[in-house]
């Protein structure tokens, strides 16, 4: 209910924030929304000792597009990102995950990259990012890298940033031609965590067939999941209803989800399958044009 | 170890020392006095702490005081201005949006915040917009209605 | 008067006017005066230490490094609480219950010691400094798992406890209900549980005790909806004179029976505040608040329906076994130990039934009885419900046909039950046949045959019959305090008023509709009319508000105290107008002589009370009544529910749902249709997610609002309400109460709508939460635990 103590800094600029998460190295928490930091603190389940509060750098706060991807500032909150049309133009998985993420208060408050940093296999946004194929781009005093979502999510809340290193932006690829995307969240109630999550996205050449598929699961194993095997299973191919069906049962069984009080592994691996197949019609649609 | 922070608080200027773990609603409801935020849990899931951050509806007890430094904040008692009750709190007596009250500020904030951007909002858009504030007693139909009706008194309807 | 048309006008605002609400002006503009809005000079804060694990020995408590932490000012343990005789207190079901651990942890989130320090936030830094050594034992997690033969004991304390049963209890006639079974043709039966759930009151419990060394006088600021019956256990557990305690429940932000219990943090902050002569504050947490505090049901249930060959009923019989948790504290009338659970015979025609129920103690918290469930009335309305609902079924009968059926008819009123309730008044068919034309009932059963595209459609029926307005003094008391309820009412020199009043409003609006009842009677303007509660020194003795009672005991009470006002009103009317008080007629608040129009006012009346009175009279015109019912009134009702399931992953959701209360005479309309759309959503939460349960270690799930699921705006449904009328014949204005009506009677027809979705694909029971993983598994023919 109440968190323990802790040092409190609020650079004025980028340079400065990254000075001081070099200097404090792991004893050092980037503040950025805190959505998800603050309840973790006020359970005490996590107790840093110097947080460095990110929100006074209003340089951060941006959702624009840049060459060949859709760049996503480390203080864009939820909010901005549901309402921001650019977002729909680059994926339809990400527009319809955004409204899903939280509550409409914590979206005022909450961060993609925080999001996507957090690296909680019940979140929501690193399954959309996997199936975009979004990089994350990290930044340090000593530089700046490009780190592709895939080797930035490594396991449970673990992700591949070093001691100092903070998530700058994230950045979402524009598709080369038609393209479609899903994001299905079941869950018991708004505000609870996926019970599973499913995100597609569908890329067709000229000719109609899948060039590029995507399928990322939210809540069905230690981290956010690529189901690369039922991704293969879709590109080259010409979209069917077998196919997807297909494409969904890979996709459930690569999934690992445990059972718990939102329910038994068997009954969510029937919703992944079901979801991705409603999720991969949806995109399909969507590549389209059709509504 | 406290730090001073400067916030303005329904219009009013304040200077307060405090340590930065002080949560925001604590300090609303202990340094400034003022008391109609509301506490209701200890997981950020029922939004009876809601205050108004820059006109953005958010839940202040997963805040620190020390982010508001500099900062603009709305509570429930400034929606009342010059003597003269806020569309939506009328509109929350005459709709019976409330019975014991506890849920109320934060309901009356968001719902203000949504009618200021959208005077004519449907029953799912305010369902929606409320979707983070959690009410016991009323069942949340005339809360609906009553920000709907704020809406439109707001707009000379 | 009719039951829809007002007599008064709306300036008056008497009985039928929705009359808005005078409370709401603080509320609305953030001037509410909760508990934790209230401050003292040098208050102390308390936080309290919990155990993390449910059943342990106590080995030592080391509370050194806490103490010394800078702030705190004592911290409290069960040894120093035993020192002054309160580690233990009376509960009040007759057992007792540990305020602080002295001998053994009995289940996760007990109380075992407090930190007394001089801010919130260091109390609660203080408690992981104080070092407990638990010596863990074996969890006892279910009741059946308790009567087990190998279960431990959990109450070692208890002495002659050998066993871990908490108590039996039995009404209604063996005899006469086995005789009904042999002659059957058919027997329908279930087998159920009401999981536990609870109230969760936005507001959490707490204390502001101030017990003042100075003065002697113990001023207690406490969440409670029973302040007059919490002072007299105060002074007897306690031991401080019942004179020196003064309890002020001021606003409470709900309470839904979760604020009628004592709590050990009460009593704690109490004796601190006694012990350190500073005032102590303590306010729970949502988590000590959900893993702590009185619970609701939590009931295993097994029915059975005699019928004939035609489908009608011959008899009933259940019997219940009642998970109590560590302590048998269930609040409720003394002589009923299964509550009022014996009116689950329902709203149907029969002879003979016979109930049987067991309470079991397990290392969980205590509880059973709260949530609006009218004394386990929820429980009773579920399980004949569900049972009337699976023998349509199971017969071929269309559900509210059978209900049409075996209703008791409205001519048969008042009505003996079989287990001895007289219901005062009703007409069940006129209420169901209302549902049915507003949902579109036949439309929908045609629509549930036709549909295509692979959803499920499923009707839902219930049709309830409550029992609430506890209660006459010769079958309720509430530990010997019997359950009358009172009003004390002044009229003041210019015609205003004040009434105060022994229940206690955690949000049903009764500074309005208390005012309104005088209104009616005495034709003062509701608004001038002002309305207390709360303060023990400043009201007359009552049972506080629970149970639905506070319109059937306490609303009486106030016609009955403004009809005593309005008798000494004639008398000085009839010396104002200088004739005869049986010359005098009354409507209207005024005073005429018949066959004149000579008249005077009530407030001329009033003011002539204390400048004019006769010789002989007293000044003043005021006076006080306690109200003994004599006998409870029966709402009742009936609600359908049509819900579409999604078999793909067994999700549904409500398309449309109609419910037609009806609860005698209404005071304020709009203020019954809220009472009654709050209670729709506890009941549509409790259907679908909203439940505590318990691992195999006895850790409780649902301590905390990421896991007890209390729905949004977003989940919850839209509703339709209807009403009927039919007065209760017995009350002084024909009113029965409400409060609890909807919670009592809609899980049943949520269930009974997802059921006759499924029982095509052979599903005959789902128990709630009705969640879609086991919608999924019961479609699917697999076991979908949990």
């Amino acid at each position: 209910m109440f968190p323990p103590s802790f040092e409190y800094s609020a650079p004025g600029s980028l340079s400065e924030a990254m000075a001081l998460l070099g200097d404090l190295g792991d004893e050092g928490r980037v503040l950025a929304g805190g959505q998800s930091l603050i309840p973790m603190m006020k359970l005490r389940l996590a107790q840093p000792a110097h947080l460095v509060d990110i929100n006074g750098l209003k340089e951060l706060s941006y959702v624009r597009r840049e060459d060949g991807h859709l760049a996503i500032g480390a203080l864009a909150r939820h909010a901005e990102i549901v309402k921001s049309p650019l977002v729909g133009e680059v994926s339809k998985s990400m527009a319809a995950a955004a409204p899903w993420i939280a509550d409409p208060l914590v979206r005022n408050r909450g961060t993609l990259c925080g999001s996507v940093a957090h690296c909680d296999p019940e979140g929501d946004w690193n399954s959309v990012m996997l199936a975009v194929g979004a990089s994350v781009v990290a930044a340090s005093s000593s530089g700046e890298r490009v780190i592709p979502i895939a080797d930035f999510v490594v396991d449970f809340f673990t992700n591949s940033l070093r001691p100092g290193e903070m998530v700058k932006e994230v950045r979402v690829p524009v598709p080369a031609g038609a393209s479609g995307g899903s994001y299905d969240k079941l869950e018991r109630k708004i505000g609870d965590y996926a019970t599973v999550g499913v995100a597609t996205h569908l890329e067709l050449d000229r000719g109609g067939r899948i060039s590029q598929a995507g399928i990322g699961l939210t809540s069905v194993h230690n981290h956010n999941l690529k189901a690369t095997a039922a991704e293969q299973i879709l590109v080259g191919q010409g979209p069917s209803d077998g196919l997807f069906a297909e494409a969904a049962e890979a996709a459930a069984q690569a999934c690992q989800p445990s059972s718990d009080v939102r329910g038994p592994a068997d009954y969510k691996r029937a919703v992944v399958r079901e979801y991705t197949k409603r999720g991969l019609a949806k995109a399909l649609a969507g590549a389209r044009g059709e509504k | 170890m406290t730090m001073e922070i400067q916030v303005t608080v329904n219009g009013t200027a304040y200077t307060k020392d405090v340590e930065p773990r002080v949560l925001l609603v604590d300090f609303i409801r202990s340094s400034l006095g003022l008391t109609g935020t509301h506490i209701g849990c200890d997981t950020t899931s029922c939004g009876a702490c809601t205050v108004l951050l820059d006109g953005q509806p958010v839940k202040s007890c997963t805040m620190f005081a020390v982010q508001a430094n500099a900062a603009s904040l709305g509570t429930v008692e400034g929606l009342k201005q010059n003597g003269a009750l806020h569309p939506i709190q009328e509109a929350f007596k005459e709709h019976h949006g409330l019975q014991c009250g506890f849920c109320t500020p934060g309901m009356m904030l968001v719902g203000s915040a949504l009618i200021a951007e959208n005077p004519h909002p449907t029953d799912d858009e305010v369902r929606w917009a409320i979707s983070g504030n959690l009410c016991r007693c009323t069942g949340y139909m005339n809360i609906v209605s009553a920000i709907q009706a704020a809406g439109a008194a707001g707009e000379g309807n | 008067m009719t039951a829809t048309h007002p007599r008064t006008t709306p300036e008056v605002g008497g009985i039928g006017h929705s009359v808005r609400r005078k409370e709401d002006s603080r509320f609305i503009q953030g001037r509410g005066n909760y508990l934790d809005d209230i401050v003292l000079p040098g208050m102390l804060h308390m936080a309290i230490l919990r155990s993390p694990v449910a059943h342990a020995r106590l080995r030592s408590i080391d509370t050194s490094a806490a103490q010394a932490l800078p702030g705190v000012v004592a911290v409290v343990t069960g040894e120093l609480m035993a020192a002054h005789k309160l580690a233990w207190m009376p509960t009040l079901s007759g057992d007792s219950q540990a305020v602080l651990v002295t001998d053994k942890v009995r289940y996760q989130g007990q109380e075992v010691a407090a930190v007394i320090a001089t801010d919130p936030y260091i109390a609660r830094d203080a408690l992981p400094l104080i070092d407990v050594d638990y010596e863990e034992l074996p969890p006892v997690t279910t009741p059946q798992q308790s009567l087990g033969a190998d279960a431990p004991l959990i109450r070692d304390e208890k002495e002659g406890q050998i066993d871990n049963v908490a108590y039996t209890w039995e009404s209604g006639d063996k005899s006469a209900t086995d005789a009904a079974f042999a002659k059957a043709a058919r027997v329908i039966n279930i087998e159920t549980h009401y999981p536990r759930s609870h109230p969760a009151p936005l507001e959490t419990c707490g204390i502001l005790a101030d017990v003042n060394p100075a003065t002697g006088q113990a001023t207690l600021y406490m969440t409670s909806q029973a302040p007059h019956a919490h002072r007299t256990l105060f002074a007897i557990v306690a031991g401080l004179p019942e004179e020196n305690i003064r309890i002020i429940s001021p606003d409470l932000g709900g309470g839904f029976g979760n604020k009628v219990p004592i709590y050990p943090g009460y009593v704690v902050a109490t004796a601190a505040s006694l012990l350190i002569g500073k005032p102590v504050k303590w306010i729970e947490t949502r988590t000590e608040n959900l893993i702590s505090t009185g619970f609701g049901r939590d009931y295993h249930m097994k029915g059975e329906l005699a019928l004939d060959e035609k489908g009608r009923i011959l008899g009933m019989r259940s019997s219940v076994l009642s998970d109590q948790g560590a302590f048998f504290s269930d609040a409720q009338p003394s002589k009923f130990r299964a509550g009022l659970f014996h009116i689950c015979t329902g709203s149907y025609d029969y002879p003979a039934a016979h109930v049987t129920a067991k309470g079991a103690f397990t290392n969980k918290a205590p509880g059973g009885v709260a949530y609006r469930c009218s004394f386990r009335v929820t429980e009773a309305s579920y399980l004949i419900e569900r049972l009337v609902d699976k023998a349509a079924h199971e017969i071929g009968m269309d559900p509210a046909e059978f209900r049409m059926m075996n209703f008791i008819k409205a001519d048969q009123f008042p009505y003996k039950s079989p287990t001895g309730f007289i219901y005062d008044s009703g007409d069940y068919h006129a209420a169901l046949k209302m549902a049915m034309e507003m949902i579109d009932y036949d439309g929908w059963r045609q629509r549930q045959k036709e549909r295509t595209d692979g959803k499920l459609i499923g009707i839902g029926v219930a049709s309830f019959t409550e029992v609430v307005g506890a209660g006459p003094s010769r079958d309720y008391d509430i530990v010997g305090l019997k359950m009358f309820d009172s009003a004390e009412l002044r009229i003041h020199p210019t015609g205003k008023a004040i009434l105060k009043l022994g229940v206690k409003s955690q949000g049903q609006g009764h500074e309005t509709t208390f005012a309104q009842i005088v209104a009616e009677e005495l034709g003062i303007p509701a608004n001038d009319i002002k309305v207390m509660e709360g303060d023990t020194d400043n009201t007359p003795y009552g049972l506080g508000t629970y149970a639905s009672r506070s319109t059937p005991v306490g609303g009486a009470a106030t016609a009955m105290v403004s009809r005593k006002v309005r008798e000494k009103a004639r008398l000085l009317a009839a010396h104002l107008l200088e004739a005869s008080a049986d010359d005098l007629e009354f409507d209207l608040g005024k005073f005429t002589v018949k066959g004149t129009d000579k008249g005077v006012t009530i407030q001329e009346v009033a003011f002539a009370a204390y400048t004019n009175h006769p010789e002989g009279m007293e000044a003043g015109l005021e006076d006080v009544c306690y109200y003994d019912p004599p006998n409870m009134t029966y709402p009742f009702g009936s609600y359908i529910v049509v819900v579409e399931v999604d078999p793909g992953d067994g999700t549904w959701k409500v398309l449309d749902m109609v419910a037609v209360d009806d609860c005698g005479v209404r005071i304020n309309p709009m203020i019954v249709e809220g009472q009654i759309t709050g209670g729709l959503t506890e009941g549509f939460a409790k259907a679908t997610n909203q439940w505590i349960t318990f691992d195999d270690d006895g850790n409780c799930i649902g301590s905390n609002f990421l896991d007890y699921l209390v729905p949004t705006a977003w989940e919850t449904p839209k509703f339709r309400l209807g009403q009927t009328v039919t007065p209760s014949p017995h009350h002084p204005i024909g009113a029965k109460g409400v409060g609890e009506s909807a919670t009592v009677g809609s899980p049943a027809a949520f269930v009974n709508a997802v059921v006759d979705a499924l029982w095509s694909q052979g599903v005959t029971n789902l128990d709630m939460p009705v969640l879609p993983h086991r919608v999924w598994g019961a479609i699917n023919g697999v076991e979908a635990k949990p």
